[in-house]
């Protein structure tokens, strides 16, 4: 039993660094508001992601509103946005701003900050057996960084002329000329300088959990016994680590064509009439540096996701993961692969064809280290005894949302079908269901997973489970139907369809969808309930290691203070998925290994 | 709270590590612009220009400033403070001049018509140089820390892992200048 190994590490002499612990007088400020503890840090990521999803989630809502009952008024959605919804009807100029933010606010603020910010803070120096980050000073900085953009991006939904409605692509010209929408004018900025803060903290933490993972692992943690959160957590950060620069690059020279009259986007502009100064840009420039940070950007968001769901399947199947050094090597070739093909996003700005094709067969590579891993998962799966816990069933579910949205991206990743497909709602169906909704089951496994480490308490189980089989099912009733609206050619970002005879028969689906979406919504915020309810009124933890996991992290006591391990860093002796092994159920990895052990 | 162990001093200071990934991401940062510039000069609508003289002496001054920070890192390291004392400052009158010397070529080349908004190559110039100058100038608030410390009478400090963080970070701008030049000069 693990108890049994935390209580072997509490009566070993106290170690050098030992008086560190609690010798600071700790304020609420300190505390809770200006901590340096990454557990803190942990915790303030993930409420700030929490809050940013239900505003996400809540424009999705307010615009599925639109889609779903174009004909129609609410007279509630004037008192709720003022001449945005004038008469109760959405005006287009802020539909498009509230699809542009709910894309801004899941890509980045939730699936990237609430995602990997949350875990990687919390998992990495648990698991790998540090006190704290490598710079705990920066990983503070790396939260307030993402408070002030997250400020400013709040902000912007306030202004006169509406936040940004460029789509969160912001491609330009239309996001580098205020004539272009009203979004364009004030909104726009707002957006550039909160993501450029963003991008400051997104580094600021990959640059401490890449160097937490190699350089403060404790004794006997050698990289290939990390857990598999640990691996995707590391690939997630060396990806943005890598790309975001790109983007911000990529933001700065938007910057300067909007406010210093540069030219790098933008060439051969007519505005009513008159023609732009603008000579010798290129439009598509734009594109080749957003895309070589935005697919990596999907990797970002997906791979924790898929780390966690390793580490919860393997737990509770009570099963070694099948093919540990098979899923390492996978995330390695995802990560690698994330760089070479950021131009399937680009085959009908009249890319070469043949340089198409290299991107073709780049992109279709990705299916096989995807395929290995949705092998393993279910191998791991296979005939194992398994315990459905809330987090067990959002990681099962996250492996079936990915198996569903991976195959569609095969036919996507065709240039040939792209051509038909492209901008249709077969990629809205595509990517929500692949990237949006499967990283969020891998957050959400993640929450139920490691809640009782993180507070104490457990949440309330009945909710949880009505919170999985309300949101699963329902996620697949709003993006199933929407692979067959696209493939009938039906556009996404279009404000109404009732105009288009070809369209007219989906409308009672699209009805449908926003019905089943407004009920997924609520769902939610059962979720969020749960979480603040437990949060303070939960059910006690009273084992040490309640999933009965190998990982370092349960044995810390049960509500850790900063510095994680009362005595010395426990020593690490074998790797983390030793279950089921020579009739023991689970073998921590503080465990030594015995003489008369197998070898696995 | 010490966030290293005994154990871990053997290898890297995780805060040197940690520069290294940094200037890693900073690489890209220009690697990227770099190659949008690549892109952009195969289009049409591309003139080229001479650099300003000053870029000459801005070099001259970068290189210098490299090799007074890696005597003074030497001689912090042999507690040799005075010496220190006045390499830190040589190195940090050495990086005002290399701003100085950017922004007076700036002014040559505004002189020339070389404007920011005249031509893309031009906005592309501006841009990578300025935000060279502007890694720089995050280089000389950090020797201006060193240099406070240096000075202090109150605290002394025989820990060489600031001084070598600076030390590495300044080279890196040098050694990047140096790069940004050569590809301004052979890309046209």
């Amino acid at each position: 039993m693990s108890s049994a190994a935390t209580l072997q590490h509490a009566d070993v002499h106290v170690s050098h660094d030992a008086h560190h612990e609690h010798h600071h007088h700790e304020t609420f400020i300190t505390k809770y508001v200006f901590s340096q503890d990454h557990k803190m840090i942990a915790k303030q990521f993930l409420v700030t992601g929490i809050i940013w999803a239900i505003i996400g989630g809540l424009f999705s809502v307010i615009f599925r509103l639109q889609l779903g009952y174009p004909e129609a008024t609410f007279p509630w959605l004037e008192d709720l946005l003022g001449h945005w919804a004038a008469g109760g009807k959405l005006k287009p100029e802020f539909y498009y701003a509230l699809v542009t933010m709910h894309g801004t606010i899941l890509v980045f603020f939730v699936l990237t900050a609430g995602l990997s910010g949350t875990f990687a803070n919390f998992l990495i120096p648990l698991q790998v057996g540090a006190r704290d980050m490598a710079s705990p000073m920066l990983n503070m900085l790396s939260y307030w960084f993402f408070f002030l953009s997250s400020i400013i991006m709040f902000c912007s939904l306030f202004i006169q002329t509406g936040p940004a409605s460029g789509g969160w692509t912001i491609y330009p010209p239309l996001s580098a000329l205020g004539d272009a929408s009203t979004g364009s004018i004030l909104g726009m900025d707002f957006w550039l300088v909160s993501m450029a803060m963003f991008i400051v903290s997104a580094l600021l933490g990959g640059l401490n959990y890449i160097t937490t993972i190699l350089n403060m692992r404790t004794k006997g943690m050698s990289m290939t016994r990390l857990p598999l959160t640990i691996w995707a957590l590391f690939f997630t950060a060396v990806l943005g680590v890598l790309s975001f620069p790109v983007l911000l690059s990529g933001a700065i020279l938007l910057l300067f064509d909007r406010n210093l009259g540069t030219s790098f986007y933008l060439s051969d502009i007519v505005v009513a009439g008159k023609i732009l100064p603008n000579e010798g840009g290129s439009a598509i420039l734009f594109q080749h540096l957003f895309w070589f940070l935005g697919h990596p950007e999907v990797y970002i968001i997906l791979l924790p996701a898929m780390g966690m769901s390793s580490e919860i399947i393997s737990v509770n199947s009570r099963k070694p993961i099948f093919g540990y050094m098979a899923m390492v090597g996978s995330l390695f070739a995802i990560a690698i692969l994330a760089f070479l093909v950021w131009a399937h996003h680009m085959f009908v700005t009249g890319l070469n064809p043949f340089l198409g094709s290299v991107f073709v067969l780049l992109t279709l590579l990705i299916a096989v280290p995807s395929a290995i891993k949705v092998f393993n998962w279910l191998t791991t799966l296979w005939r194992a005894n398994i315990r459905f816990t809330p987090g067990m069933l959002f990681a099962i579910g996250f492996v079936s949302l990915f198996i569903s949205g991976g195959l569609t991206g095969i036919f996507l990743g065709n240039s040939a079908l792209d051509l038909h497909l492209h901008d249709t709602y077969f990629v809205v169906a595509h990517f929500h269901i692949v990237m949006g909704v499967a990283s969020f089951f891998g957050m959400f496994a993640g929450v139920y997973h490691w809640f009782p480490k993180m507070f104490g308490r457990y949440l309330n189980n009945t909710m949880a489970y009505i919170h999985f089989w309300v949101t699963i099912v329902g996620a697949y009733l709003i993006f199933w139907p929407m692979h067959y609206q696209g493939l009938s050619g039906m556009p996404r970002r279009y404000y109404d369809f009732s105009s288009w005879i070809s369209f007219n028969q989906f409308s009672g689906l699209n009805e449908f969808i926003s019905f089943v979406a407004m009920i997924v919504f609520a769902a939610q915020l059962l979720f969020v309930f749960n979480f603040f309810y437990s949060m303070f009124k939960g059910r006690k933890v009273t084992d040490s290691n309640p999933w009965g996991a190998n990982t370092l992290e349960w044995t810390t006591p049960i509500n850790p203070g900063h510095g994680n391990w009362p005595g010395e860093i426990p020593e690490v002796h074998r790797g983390a998925y030793d279950y089921a092994k020579d009739g023991k159920e689970f073998i921590p990895q503080d465990v030594p290994v015995g003489d008369d052990e197998s070898k696995h | 709270m010490s966030t290293v162990t005994m154990e871990q001093r053997k290898r890297i200071h995780p805060h040197k590590f940690t520069l290294w990934v940094g200037i890693g991401s900073l690489l890209m940062m220009f690697a990227g612009l770099t190659s949008a510039y690549i892109v952009k000069r195969n289009q049409a609508n591309w003139q080229t220009f001479d650099l300003p003289q000053f870029f000459w002496y801005s070099t001259v001054a970068i290189i210098l400033s490299s090799v007074t920070i890696y005597l003074a890192e030497k001689a912090f390291k042999q507690r040799m403070m005075q010496k220190y004392r006045s390499l830190v400052v040589t190195t940090l009158v050495l990086g005002i001049l290399f701003i100085v010397f950017q922004l007076l070529g700036f002014q040559q080349l505004w002189a020339k018509q070389v404007t920011l908004t005249a031509n893309v190559s031009y906005s592309f110039m501006y841009v990578i140089v300025g935000l060279h100058a502007a890694h720089v100038l995050g280089g000389l608030i950090a020797l201006i820390v060193l240099f406070a410390k240096a000075f202090s009478v109150k605290t002394r400090s025989y820990n060489s892992v600031p001084v070598e963080l600076v030390s590495t970070y300044w080279h890196f701008v040098d050694v990047l200048w140096i790069y940004l030049l050569i590809f301004l000069i052979l890309i046209r």
